[in-house]
């Protein structure tokens, strides 16, 4: 069976310079700061490829993949990735400490007001709308990403079965994601070196 | 102290190694540590916490930063926060680097392949957690869709996007429709 690449490569992009240390730590605490209503990643996804370009969407992609079947929240684990990738151990360390140092700071403050804003009605029904909204930005990612998968049988069989394990049934991630990934895993490896 | 300090690390840090696909992983394991076995917090407390962490900006896994802080004050919230997050930095850190070293190596093409279908579905099943468990229909399903059909068509900008879900569900309540 023949091999065939799984999307288009990102070769003709002209050359983005990479960030300075401060310029990432602001970038990561930012997207830690207004992500709200899960998923993290998509916000990263947005400022890393789509604003500023700093990686191609297919690279990003394949980090977020690796990322997420490392042990390690998957934020955090981006950040240490794409920092090092981008600025080396200076990278690693601000991108983390911007995506967790702010915010865990934050959330104790928040947590004090709690009991004051919690008064309020409004602020919950507002809270709602905007996390409404929020959902668009994993799901227009994981569309995207989605998009970016090869049109043959095995791979959407496995995209649907971890989304249906997941997802719909409720199943522990602690056995799918290694079941579903090992055996994508080798059949994309059977792929390669038949025999 | 020094020892709410040390029993706090001795919890996270060998559950750090459990967050595979993110900090919802170790959730049912955390609670029965922290409300059944050491009693830190109550069950209503918990349920507090992890209310708030889902309303505050950050990673969701920041609900551990907020069980330290219950449990011993800013020392507790640094030692949780670092006990939940270092040892996986490190090891991801170390990872990456041996990942680089063989770039492009046949077995790492097949990984990168491999894993993009399970990352796929693994995201997309966050989604239809996070769309079912809304509060407000037909609302908040209908900002929900138009959103995401606006983001993906077009780069709009997602502070936009949330304040007009806010706005829309303001209007909504103001017309007693929520």
């Amino acid at each position: 069976m023949g091999l065939q690449t799984d999307s288009t490569t990102q070769a003709g992009e002209p050359a983005i310079p990479a960030p300075s240390a401060s310029e990432l730590f602001w970038m990561f605490c930012r997207v830690g700061m207004t992500s709200f209503g899960g998923g993290t990643s998509s916000w990263l996804h947005r400022e890393i490829v789509e604003k500023k370009g700093w990686i191609a969407e297919d690279e990003f992609f394949d980090t977020l993949a690796l990322c997420q079947a490392l042990p390690g929240l998957n934020v955090t684990n981006i950040a240490v990735w794409m920092g090092r990738r981008l600025l080396g151990i200076r990278g690693a360390l601000s991108a983390c400490a911007g995506i967790v140092v702010i915010p865990s700071i934050v959330i104790v403050l928040i947590a004090i007001l709690f009991a004051k804003i919690s008064h309020y009605p409004l602020t919950e029904v507002a809270l709602g709308g905007a996390t409404a909204a929020a959902v668009a930005l994993p799901f227009s990612m994981g569309l995207k990403m989605s998009l970016r998968i090869r049109r043959t049988p095995v791979p959407l069989a496995v995209m649907t079965v971890t989304f249906l394990a997941i997802g719909v049934f409720k199943w522990p991630l602690i056995w799918v994601a290694p079941i579903c990934g090992v055996a994508s895993v080798w059949w994309e490896h059977v792929q390669r070196e038949p025999g | 102290m020094g020892k709410m300090i040390a029993s706090l690390l001795a919890l996270f840090v060998p559950l750090s190694f459990f967050t595979i696909g993110g900090g919802n992983a170790i959730l049912a394991e955390v609670q029965r540590q922290v409300v059944g076995v050491h009693h830190w917090l109550t069950q209503t407390e918990f349920a507090d916490v992890f209310a708030i962490s889902r309303m505050s900006p950050g990673p969701g896994s920041l609900y551990i930063t907020l069980i330290g802080w219950h449990v011993a004050g800013v020392p507790g919230a640094i030692a949780a926060t670092v006990g939940i997050f270092l040892p996986t930095i490190i090891l991801t850190y170390f990872i990456a680097g041996f990942w680089s070293r063989f770039e492009k190596a046949p077995w790492q093409e097949s990984f990168e392949t491999g894993l993009k279908p399970v990352a796929a579905g693994l995201v997309l099943a966050g989604v239809f957690v996070l769309f079912t468990n809304l509060g407000g229909a037909p609302w908040a399903q209908i900002i929900a869709l138009g959103s995401t059909a606006l983001l993906f068509v077009k780069r709009t900008n997602p502070f936009l996007l949330l304040a007009a879900g806010a706005t829309i569900f303001l209007t909504a309540h103001q017309w007693q429709l929520v």
